[in-house]
């Protein structure tokens, strides 16, 4: 027996096993019956909640550029640090192309993806057909996801703090609480999308 | 148990889209469609290589040079968490250890071991296997921990002469390092672990 080709059939990523998608209750899960693999999911408002995390991961990003980050005063002096400065730390030197890198890991790419999943989701949940090149935007921001490091960041940021806790003191400004809840609402996110689904959504969208 | 490849499809890594075998573009999202990645094995060993050879440097060279009324210093990632733990602070010690030594080191042997188990037959359960497989696919990028925390210090701590941190050398090759072995784990093709599975249980010809 072969199998042709078809929008109803999905292969798991991870062990190449062939299934038949059956329409998955609300809540549910499609799992791969070898691997174990979640397939597809059926969440209730998962557009919704990765569009509102999308935007909101914006908002903050803005916020956690523009305003000062840390604070550190030493014997009456005072530094203050913005993420920009942070990103840019390394602009001196040999150490540019670092510089670069880190820019986009913390900065460019984790933006670069909120756009990109905002591109591809808006129209879908405006009921309208998706956007020229969705299907790019949406590959583009799930290429990027492990690439783009904000919350690996947020971790460097406090033992960055402890390890200059013993020479000086430090105070966290506002752009330290965007970023904390920047880094939740990515973790959510990324819990709450199936890819698997939208990918079926635009296509079958695609083809009306 | 059918896999596409059997069927004479090629099944989509990135939205699951089966196709026949002769498409090389995913119709649904564009991506390249492969039944394996090509040379899957030979592309995770030349990353590696790269990702092992910029770790070795930058455990060596100085990852920090702080610079203390006039009175420069150089600090290594190991020394760094040395300090740490010197200061009480072990919490963090343990933090900056597990993302800077022990994921990094377990990444190399886990993927070195994959490699092997898929050219050379099995020795753990398959389901070992795939755990390890997505624990290195999805732990590898918080070993960067360390470099963001060189940078956060360089553009906080600048006092001039009383007191100022600067990015050592070795911040470049572990960043680079760390970038390599994500590539690395990125071109390995678990399919091929359930490959190797499949040639064990079914007699050949």
């Amino acid at each position: 027996m072969t199998l042709a080709a078809s929008p109803q059939l999905i292969a798991c990523p991870t062990c190449d096993m062939l299934h038949t998608v059956a329409p998955v209750p609300e809540g549910g899960r499609l799992r791969c019956r070898r691997c174990g693999a979640v397939l597809l999911t059926n969440r209730r408002g998962a557009i919704d909640r990765t569009l509102a995390s999308s935007f909101a991961s914006v908002i903050l990003m803005v916020a956690a550029i523009f305003f000062p980050f840390l604070e550190l005063s030493v014997a009456g002096l005072h530094k203050n640090a913005s993420l920009l400065d942070a990103a840019l730390a390394f602009s001196k030197g040999l150490m540019a192309p670092l510089s670069i890198a880190t820019t986009l890991l913390i900065i460019v790419l984790p933006v670069i993806r909120a756009g990109a999943l905002a591109y591809t989701l808006v129209p879908l949940r405006l009921g309208r057909p998706p956007a020229t090149g969705a299907a790019r935007a949406f590959r583009i921001a799930e290429q990027l996801k492990p690439w783009s490091m904000s919350e690996v960041f947020l971790i460097g940021v406090v033992v960055a703090l402890v390890k200059v806790g013993g020479m000086a003191t430090i105070s966290l400004g506002p752009a330290f609480w965007a970023m904390a809840g920047l880094v939740v609402l990515v973790v959510l996110e990324s819990s709450s999308l199936n890819e698997w689904s939208i990918w079926q959504i635009l296509e079958r969208a695609q083809r009306q | 148990m059918l896999t596409a490849r059997g069927e004479g499809l090629s099944g989509c890594r990135t939205c699951g889209r089966v196709s026949p075998a002769a498409e090389h573009v995913c119709p649904r999202c564009g991506s390249e469609l492969h039944q394996r990645i090509p040379f899957s094995l030979q592309r995770v060993l030349a990353l590696w290589i790269m990702g092992f050879a910029c770790y070795l440097p930058a455990n060596i060279l100085p990852m920090l040079l702080t610079r203390t009324l006039g009175h420069a210093e150089g600090n290594t990632i190991v020394g760094g968490v040395i300090e740490l733990a010197g200061h009480g602070a072990w919490d963090v010690a343990i933090i900056v250890f597990l993302a800077s030594v022990v994921i990094p080191v377990t990444k190399f042997v886990v993927i070195l071991y994959l490699v092997y188990s898929i050219r050379y037959g099995v020795q753990l359960s398959i389901h070992n296997r795939i755990h390890l497989y997505e624990a290195v696919e999805f732990i590898g990028r918080w070993s960067m921990i360390d470099v963001f925390v060189v940078a956060i210090l360089t553009a906080l701590v600048q006092l001039g002469f009383i007191v100022s941190i600067n990015p050592g050398p070795a911040a470049i090759f572990f960043a680079v390092s760390v970038a390599f072995t994500m590539l690395s784990a990125q071109a390995l093709d678990p399919r091929l672990i359930w490959d190797s599975v499949e040639q064990e249980s079914t007699p050949h010809g």
